[in-house]
């Protein structure tokens, strides 16, 4: 674990007969099971070599996002782009890269064209990096100094406004990592001018350019996580131009992947804890409540003390947690109930499995009472022999490797990043809760004797808004997270929402759920285009947590109420399958709809507005203009 | 050429297999970038990187330019191995 960032320390040890089982891969989940483990720059190549033949050769890639990647630097990234392919595809992307020649930010700031002209490229990433910044390094002279911050800024946010306007692209801009050269020593941040203080103000200021669009990479923060020395190699920047010392590429590639993802929605949600030797040094059973190690005083008890502070700001974050032990129920519960030293407690945790089943059963009746998708999971267990049973059964599931040591298990869960966020709104900080709430809404229907007197003891009341600038981060959100309940899977940054609040083409539903259980906040977005006569729904999501609740026939008795009123007799729907919306297959059968029409992969319904029977629903509707 | 410099051969044979992705890839004391397939500017610096590695040592540039077949490279090894 000495190198755990530059090793990748929480995958597998790469199989030595990598090369030889890579030869045998001939489908995108083998890619990206492949992926999965700790590969260096020479192996991550060679998968990414094997990836662009299967997709020369039009091969079944069709379980991996596509997305494309304009990549431009001041510095050679040919070194680069295989290793970010072949990242990618860990995270399920299947990713292509356009390359800018070399060095051309300037061009593509202030001239008509673009290296990317053509090309349909959905992100770019910016890569600069000090070598390539207007720097005029001016100690002692502040005034100088301010101005030469605003030039660099200026520069930057041409490069990315012009990227923006030409491409149409969202945009990834990494900060940029300080030089190790400090001439003056302790000094050399505090006096204005020296590079180091330009570029400590330059970072600052690029994080307030953070837009819907645009992202900020935080390289400036990695190359200081593994050390500025080790990351800046002179030799070979002076040989060819690297922007970073070649080891790092492995590293740097997964984390721009991880951006890429969480973009997509990919980023994991839900954390699954074991408990004896996880949470706890010892074990419960044999230890008894006395005998376990947990909170200060003793070094064993302090490392798993801080995996669990550190996993309780997670759930601050939003990460729902969950407990899957082989234990007896009540047993495995004492120290949450009875030890003074945990600080997880039994009200944080969302689904508490104890038993004697296996792992892998565990955390499928776990996703399911979340209505979460396996690939929302990671699970942390000290032992290799549960982590292996878990990987085999569940490739979706993330199971980092632990080291001997507990005092590293809470750096090692962190530095996975498997929970990276691209926004942070008032819904994330609550999303913990909503889980929890719901996970005692399925204890409520286990008791009821049918599906309709459980729907009614829920007491519901349900909220239907067209969007507007208070909806509108959330609404933005769930377009760009929601996978699963998703008839098209269609994204809209914020800026287009925004844009849709006023246009009177568009009819658009945000959609919240109370009931006697909590607030579950927004959980639904509906946006229909308007024409003649017919009103075609262009997106239609929903979140699972409220599944099987009559939130979709609530939603389609708002929109036909709206569509009768505007004369309309007929609406048509799509669905578009991805590997991730199997849920919504008989989305539109299931409400009345016809299916009039399937063309490469769409299916298109229609329902005739006078020919829905509206059945009561088992909710309060409120509507709020 | 010395048993040093001709072990040494003996150990970057995996290493060139593994960086220019030939596992029959075969290179002796004479082989230049010339007659290997794939081994251009950018897959010498990975085959430089990946020998760093490999034997826990740093060339510097010039020591890099100076190298005209794979035996100079075996030699440039041994000599920083042994301060010789």
């Amino acid at each position: 674990m000495n190198n755990l960032f530059q090793d990748l320390g929480w995958l597998q040890a790469a199989p030595s007969d990598f090369s030889h089982r890579l030869a045998s891969v001939n489908a995108g989940n083998e890619l990206r099971a492949l992926a999965q483990y700790a590969l260096d720059d020479n192996q991550l190549r060679k998968l990414a070599k094997k990836y662009s033949k299967l997709l020369a050769d039009n091969a079944e890639l069709s379980d991996l996002t596509p997305l494309t990647l304009g990549v431009i630097s001041h510095s050679t990234t040919q070194l680069m782009t295989p290793a970010l392919q072949a990242s990618a595809l860990r995270f399920g992307i299947a990713l292509k890269t356009v390359e800018a020649p070399y060095d051309q930010l300037a061009h593509e700031a202030y001239s008509a064209e673009s290296a990317f002209a053509g090309c349909k490229v959905n992100m770019v990433l910016v890569a600069a990096d000090y070598h390539g910044l207007p720097l005029k390094p001016c100690p002692g002279d502040r005034e100088a100094a301010e101005t030469n911050v605003a030039e660099c800024l200026a520069y930057l946010q041409a490069v990315t406004q012009s990227l923006r306007v030409k491409t149409g692209a969202q945009i990834i801009l990494q900060n940029i990592a300080p030089p190790v050269e400090l001439l003056s020593g302790s000094f050399e941040g505090r006096l204005p001018g020296t590079t180091a203080w330009l570029l400590q103000r330059l970072n600052s200021e690029l994080d307030h350019l953070v837009a819907d669009d645009l992202f900020i990479f935080d390289v400036a923060g990695l190359a200081s996580t593994v050390g500025l020395a080790n990351w800046h190699d002179l030799t070979l920047y002076n040989i060819g131009k690297l922007p970073f010392a070649q080891v790092f590429t492995p590293i740097y590639a997964d984390y721009v992947c991880r951006i890429l993802a969480a973009r997509l929605g990919k980023s994991r949600r839900c954390l699954i804890l074991d408990l004896d030797n996880t949470l706890w040094g010892g074990v419960i059973g044999d230890d008894g409540l006395e005998g376990i190690l947990i909170g200060n005083g003793n070094p064993t008890g302090e490392a798993h003390l801080q995996l669990q502070q550190t996993i309780l700001a997670l759930r601050a974050r939003g990460v729902v947690l969950a407990v899957s032990s082989k234990n007896e129920d009540a047993i495995a519960r004492l120290p949450f109930r009875e030890h003074p030293d945990m600080v997880l407690k039994e009200d944080h945790i969302a689904v508490f499995q104890a038993n004697w089943s296996d792992k892998a059963s565990n955390i499928r009746a776990i996703a399911q009472t979340l209505s979460l998708g396996l690939e929302s999971m990671v699970f942390l267990d000290d032992n290799p022999v549960e982590r292996l049973q878990v990987r085999r059964e569940l490739p979706e599931v993330a199971v980092p490797e632990l080291p001997e040591d507990p005092a590293l298990f809470a750096r090692v869960l962190a530095a996975a990043g498997y929970f990276e966020a691209i926004t942070f709104s008032d819904e994330d900080r609550k999303r913990a809760a909503f889980y929890q709430d719901n996970a005692k809404r399925v204890e409520i229907l286990s008791q009821s004797s049918d599906m309709d007197a459980y729907l009614r003891a829920l007491d519901m009341e349900i909220t239907l808004t067209p969007f507007d600038s208070v909806g509108r981060a959330r609404i933005a959100q769930l377009i760009s997270k929601s996978n699963q309940f998703n008839l098209t899977t269609k994204r809209y940054s914020e800026a287009e929402v925004k844009a849709l609040e006023s246009d009177p083409n568009y009819f658009t539903r945000q959609v919240r759920l109370k009931d006697c259980m909590g607030d579950n906040g927004m959980i639904s977005v509906l946006i229909c285009k308007k024409a003649d006569g017919v009103w075609f729904i262009d997106t239609w999501l929903m979140s699972c947590r409220v599944l099987s609740r009559k939130v979709e026939d609530a939603v389609l008795q708002d929109l036909l109420a709206a569509a009768k009123s505007a004369a309309v007799s007929r609406l048509r729907g799509k669905y578009c399958p991805t590997s991730r919306n199997v849920i919504v297959k008989d989305h539109y059968k299931k409400l009345g709809f016809d299916k009039i029409g399937a063309v490469e992969n769409e299916e298109v319904w229609q329902l005739n507005v006078c020919d829905y029977q509206a059945l009561p629903l088992p909710m309060k509707f409120k509507y709020s203009l | 050429m010395t048993d040093a410099v001709n072990n040494t051969l003996q150990r970057l044979v995996p290493i060139f297999q593994d960086v220019l992705d030939d596992d029959s890839l075969a290179i002796d004391a004479t082989t230049t970038a010339q007659d290997v397939d794939g081994w251009d500017s950018l897959a010498h610096i990975r085959l430089v990187v990946s020998i760093e590695k490999a034997f826990s040592l740093r060339f510097s540039a010039a020591e890099i330019s100076e190298l005209q077949n794979v035996g100079d490279m075996a030699a440039l090894i041994v000599k920083k191995q042994t301060g010789a």
